[in-house]
């Protein structure tokens, strides 16, 4: 397919941009294949280059021969274009509409992105299963790495790499992943080396309503055990909705078959609850008419708070259990591949230091979201706008980047990226030009043969221009522990994603960089004073030595 | 001291609403001007001294099977359970508290025992330190437009006004008086603030006592006055900041508010933030929502819409942004009343006054600026803040309200302030303690005739001295945020406010950020200050040693590596970085293994980094005033928790989920 069949008029004079904030730009509309793009004849106004794939929903309205079409993006901006013509307005909608919906993965910008940089570490391989193995387990013997999914047979959502107790052969594995729902057997997520204790994850167990059980399975997560010491299974349903469960096949562990684990159930809400709890926080926050009272309504109405709590004290809960209790965890709910993830990866942020720095944090993306098969490609199908719901639309991942915010906010001086890194996470997850995100698991991201044919994510972030807006000038490396705190007192709305379009930032902007500048100033002068230090013991030796003879 | 019925209760326990950790055991001392428990475990005798000015409400629990609980609700929202053994101590401790907490008379307060050991000469000084003389010079007063009116002398015409005042120079005394027959309370309308740029002049006043059809020919010519002051604008400004029906109901009491058919040349304008009783209810609602023990997010979303709180901050803001649009924009002069002008119309004024100038975001101007609309203008502290035992229906959180103002201001404007947070908390704290003078009284002539300023000492002196602890690090003279007037968008954004947990969970340490980047910044600024000295210093050597090649003395370094940041790195609080109650109430946990995050509360940063000027601690740091019969450890100067302990504490923390 030629992207030219879809665009009838490619360029239009003399439309007028609106956006908040800004004053009203008028130039050439212009449309590609991947972009729109105005730009005004005045060289020092700057062009607006949209992403087609960011584009939510767009609305048309007719003043006489005048059309506007207003643009609701992914990322929760809202602007507004007005073009002479009805027939080019008709044109250009159309034209919008179909480029921003374009059903095959293939014809996505990342597969015609060129980038203007220079790569100087390819983000395709800088987080290798093998690496992240040796730095997160080499001084444990218990486990290993197995790749009996290399070819995406035993679990479609798992990488080919996993890591698996050491006691448990392949042939086990094979067994458990049909006792687990989509195959996904137990896996290591994370090893908490001050005690050795470990967080697993998988898809609940197949007990259907006649109580099947599978001893590999119970091996094998009874082998993640030290002797004498009792886990915890965290499943992320209520316990009603884990036995209901049960009638479709699914259902949870039975203490009598895993007499030294002690379930949890927690209740994190799932698809198109999450999705419409979006739409209703956007629409909240988007709403200028009305007053305090119904602003304080809405947000509560909306209960996105309630899930960003709800996520993170099952988080916190998984963390004490492995800090405070020195116990084992296997986590799951239903797949195992969203609230699962929040948790575990929550967790981590909570354990281990190294997940609070860049690198660190892209690795547990990498790991925890990506390779774990967090379906991305139907999660961030549609963000806040759009009507069509579907089941399996569900801003899971940014529910996530929320409450490291939170943890972040509560810690300032604890993470080593800022809040900007968060932001731009969650754009590229809906729209980009880089093929991290395509894809629902690494199945398919080797079918489509991202690594040959786009670019990643991380060969553009780690480059130190880019590390440099994303790195906190607060940041001091500590070996904590940090437990946030989940009081409603303590839980914010995210301004920085979700009133970014709706105010000036000005202020704040002009804040950070004074903290940006005072930090500054004071490692010059730490370094000016060092040198200055060095210089005058250096004269007083020569001094002495002139003396010594 | 006749008012103790018994000085010291033992094993009592000091029960921790919010986090998990176990209540407490320890002893209860009641003296003349604090409640004191001194925590039995013998590392850290931890205390906590409440004064009685503070205590808002007492209650008596019924009593269970471990004693009988005693909860005491302060005024900075410091929440005390306590459970007392005996019913009989406990109904002692209870009713020595309620006689304690309402003293009758002035002399009781603990500003006339407390003793900061300042010589006269210094307490003077500290008096002198706010000078409103001076203030309405910086103003650029008296012009050719305005003068200063001595009609006011020995408060002559209205006794809740200040004696010196600011008039138009066209307002003869006949006027003022006149004028002032026809204003509640006799409170005529008075200069607040000047915009000396444009002439355009805030003023207050109370309510004209117009009923349905009454006027005045002297108010008339007042309003009229004040206009003419203002060459630049052919009207003024009138704002009621009443809502309509309150102001239309105080027409059948023979007040009411101005027609704007008998005044030339006025726009009249209704704000509509609500009266004392609204607001006192209104902080009630709120306070219990932070009472409640784990809450959801619904249930405190929903309480707090309920409170109707934020919507009262928002009404007096937006009242405070007309007023300073008006003045800067339309350059119109705009007066300001309410019903009897020392409540809404001071909020107002004051927010005005503070988006307008500059001055005032400063810590001295903030300090003049409480001063002139509050202080001198006859706030009724004592009725608002329950200082005296009186009406409590007269109680009402006037100026907490302002003060959230400010904050809410400031979260928006990062740099635009010259004091930080912990300012405006301690400042809060200091209106209910009754530890300086400042804030007693009704008025500036009550305090005259009190003596105040020969009896007790100031608040401002004892805030400049700790100045240091109160600066906002992102402030700078020279940035751009810090000029001019604060200008907020137009929209409205219900979405600015919000809640203030540094406030009203103050002492809820688990709930604030467990890292403070004011604290963090503030270390940074002083360690570069360090650093410009000590290269200054190295520079000067250096020059000397390089000129005098030859000269063999060495000299020797003194100076070691500057730790990095060692001054801010140090543990200070064992709650700071525990876990909460996760698990609900669920019975999950059997086992415990020993707490092994010894490392977990070192480097963390909190609000409470104690720096010595704390409230909590400077309440403390005069034991000397009545409290020799305390037998135990005095407070030590500001290391309240030390850190050695905070591992071995940390156990306790868990003690509960883990039995829960």
């Amino acid at each position: 397919m030629e992207f030219a069949e879809l665009i009838r008029t490619p360029r239009v004079d003399n439309v007028v941009l609106h956006r908040p904030f800004y004053p009203a730009v008028e130039g050439t509309l212009c449309l590609t294949g991947h972009h729109l793009i105005l730009s005004s004849r005045q060289d020092n106004t700057e062009e607006l280059w949209l992403l087609h794939s960011n584009i939510d929903a767009i609305d048309k309205r007719f003043v006489g021969p005048l059309g506007t079409i207003i643009i609701k993006c992914k990322d929760f901006r809202i602007i507004q274009l007005d073009i002479p013509g009805m027939e080019e307005c008709l044109n250009i909608a159309s034209s919008i509409e179909a480029l921003s919906t374009l059903d095959s993965i293939t014809l996505m910008y990342p597969f015609f992105y060129r980038p203007m940089f220079e790569v100087i570490e390819d983000g395709w391989h800088s987080f290798l299963p093998e690496q992240e193995f040796e730095l997160y387990s080499c001084s444990c013997d218990e486990w290993r790495l197995s790749y009996v999914n290399k070819e995406f047979a035993v679990c479609p959502s798992y990488p080919p790499i996993v890591i698996v107790p050491k006691s448990i052969d392949d042939e086990a594995l094979r067994k458990v992943a049909t006792f687990r729902h989509g195959g996904r057997f137990p896996v290591l997520s994370y090893y908490h080396k001050k005690n050795g204790m470990v967080i697993m994850r998988s898809g609940q167990p197949l007990t259907g309503t006649n109580g099947r059980r599978c001893k590999e399975d119970e091996k094998l997560i009874n082998a993640t055990l030290r002797a004498g010491k009792r886990g915890y299974i965290i499943d992320t349903r209520s316990l009603t909705v884990a036995q209901q469960a049960r009638a479709k096949g699914g259902g949870f562990e039975q203490e009598a078959h895993y007499p030294q684990w002690r379930r949890i159930h927690k209740s994190i809400e799932r698809y198109h609850i999450l999705q419409e709890s979006l739409i209703k926080l956007v629409e909240a926050c988007n709403d200028q008419t009305h007053n305090m009272d119904r602003w304080l309504s809405k947000l509560e109405a909306s209960n996105w708070l309630t899930h960003i709590k709800e996520i993170l004290t099952t988080a916190c809960l998984a963390a004490q259990c492995i800090d405070r209790e020195g116990a084992s965890i296997l986590i799951h709910g239903t797949e195992g591949t969203d609230s699962t993830l929040q948790v575990t990866s929550l967790a981590q942020i909570i354990l281990e230091p190294r997940s609070r720095t860049i690198r660190g944090f892209e690795a547990l993306i990498e790991r925890e979201w990506l390779q774990a098969g967090h379906p991305f490609q139907q999660r961030c199908a549609q963000s806040a706008y759009c009507n069509s719901k579907q089941k399996w639309e569900s801003p899971v991942f940014l529910l996530f980047l929320d409450c490291v915010w939170q943890i972040l906010r509560q810690f300032p001086c604890s993470f080593e990226f800022n809040e900007n890194f968060l932001i731009m996470l969650f754009e590229h997850a809906y729209a980009s030009q880089f093929g991290t995100f395509l894809g629902n698991n690494e199945s398919e991201r080797c079918k489509l043969k991202l690594q040959q044919k786009t670019m990643s994510l991380w060969s553009w972030v780690n480059r130190p221009s880019e590390l440099r807006k994303f790195t906190s000038p607060l940041f001091e490396a500590n070996n904590l522990v940090i437990w946030p705190s989940v009081a409603p007192q303590s839980l914010h709305l995210w301004e920085g994603i979700f009133l970014r379009w709706n105010r000036s930032s000005k202020y704040l902007d002009e804040a950070y960089e004074e903290m940006v500048n005072i930090i500054e100033y004071n490692k010059e002068l730490q370094a000016k004073v060092n040198i200055l230090r060095r210089q005058l013991a250096e004269l007083e030796t020569e001094d002495g030595m002139q003396e010594s003879p | 001291m006749e008012h103790i019925r018994t000085p010291k209760v033992e094993n009592v326990r000091l029960v921790d609403r919010i986090s998990s950790k176990k209540a407490a055991l320890g002893t209860l001392y009641l003296t003349a001007t604090h409640v004191i428990f001194v925590e039995n475990a013998p590392d850290t005798r931890k205390e906590t001294w409440i004064l009685h000015s503070q205590i808002s409400t007492i209650e008596k629990q019924a009593t269970t099977a471990t004693g009988c609980p005693l909860l005491i609700r302060c005024k900075n929202f410091q929440l005390l359970q306590l459970i007392i053994p005996q019913e009989r101590d406990c109904h002692d401790v209870y009713i020595s508290l309620i006689r304690l907490a309402r003293p009758v008379k002035y002399e009781e307060l603990y500003c006339f025992s407390f003793n900061p050991k300042l010589d006269k000469e210094e307490r003077e000084q500290g008096w002198m330190l706010i000078d409103l003389s001076e203030e309405y010079k910086r103003m650029g007063l008296p012009d050719d437009y305005w003068q200063l009116s001595d009609v006011n002398r020995d408060y002559r015409v209205c006794d809740s006004y200040p004696t010196e005042l600011y008039v138009p120079k066209s307002a003869t005394a006949h006027i003022i008086v006149g004028s002032s027959k026809f204003r509640s309370r006799r409170r005529f309308p008075a200069l607040s603030y000047y915009y000396k740029d444009n002439h355009a002049s805030i003023c207050r006043s109370s309510q004209p006592l117009s009923g349905f059809s009454a006027r005045c020919l002297e108010d008339e010519q007042m309003l009229q006055a004040i206009r003419k002051a203002n060459p630049g604008s052919d009207f003024i400004y009138v704002v009621d900041t009443r809502p309509k029906l309150n102001a239309m109901a105080n027409r059948a009491a023979g007040k009411g508010y101005e027609n704007e058919d008998n005044y030339s040349n006025i726009k009249f304008q209704f704000i509509g933030i609500e009266n004392i009783h609204v607001m006192r209810n209104s902080l009630q609602k709120m306070l219990e929502v932070c009472e409640l023990k784990s809450p959801s997010m619904s249930d405190f979303l929903w309480g707090l819409e309920n409170s109707g709180w934020l919507r009262h901050i928002k009404a007096i803001m937006d009242a405070g942004i007309f007023i300073a649009k008006a003045v800067s924009e339309e350059a119109a002069s705009v007066l300001v009343h309410c019903s009897d002008g020392w409540d809404r119309t001071a909020q107002v004024c004051s927010v005005a006054s503070l988006l307008l100038d500059p001055h005032y975001r400063t810590l001295k101007g903030f300090m003049v600026l409480i001063e002139k609309d509050w202080i001198s203008f006859g706030h009724k502290f004592n009725h608002r803040y329950g200082n005296l035992d009186g009406d409590p229906k007269e109680i009402s959180p006037i100026i907490d309200q302002f003060i959230e103002c400010v904050w809410q201001l400031m979260e928006q404007f990062p740099c635009a302030f010259e004091f930080n947070e912990r300012f405006l908390i301690h400042i809060q704290h200091h209106i209910y303690s009754c530890q300086f003078g400042n804030f007693l009284c009704n008025s500036q002539k009550e305090r005259q005739e009190l003596k105040i300023q020969e009896r007790t000492y100031s608040l401002w002196a004892h805030l400049w001295k700790n100045r240091a602890d109160y600066m906002n690090p992102l402030f700078r003279a020279d940035h751009s945020q810090t000029q001019g007037i604060l200008r907020l968008p137009t929209t409205p954004c219900n979405f600015m406010y919000k809640f203030w947990s540094g406030m009203y969970n103050r002492f809820e340490k688990g709930l604030q950020p467990r890292q403070s980047v004011t604290d963090y910044l503030m270390a940074v600024k002083e360690e570069t200050q360090q650093l410009e000295e000590e290269l200054e210093a190295l520079e000067e050597r250096l020059e000397k040693i390089q000129k005098v090649q030859l000269n063999r003395t060495k000299v020797k370094s003194k100076q070691s590596e500057p730790s990095k940041h060692s001054g801010f790195s140090t543990s200070d609080n064992s709650t700071a970085n525990t876990p909460q109650d996760y698990s609900g109430n669920m019975q999950s946990f059997l086992s415990r293994s020993p707490s092994q995050g010894d490392e977990d509360s070192a480097l963390i940063l909190t609000q409470d980094n104690l720096k010595s000027s704390d409230p909590d601690l400077s309440a403390n740091s005069d034991q000397e005033s009545g409290v020799e019969d305390l037998s135990c450890r005095s407070p030590s100067g500001g290391e309240c928790v030390p850190s050695e302990d905070s591992g071995k504490d940390r156990d306790s923390d868990e003690a509960v989920f883990l039995t829960a």
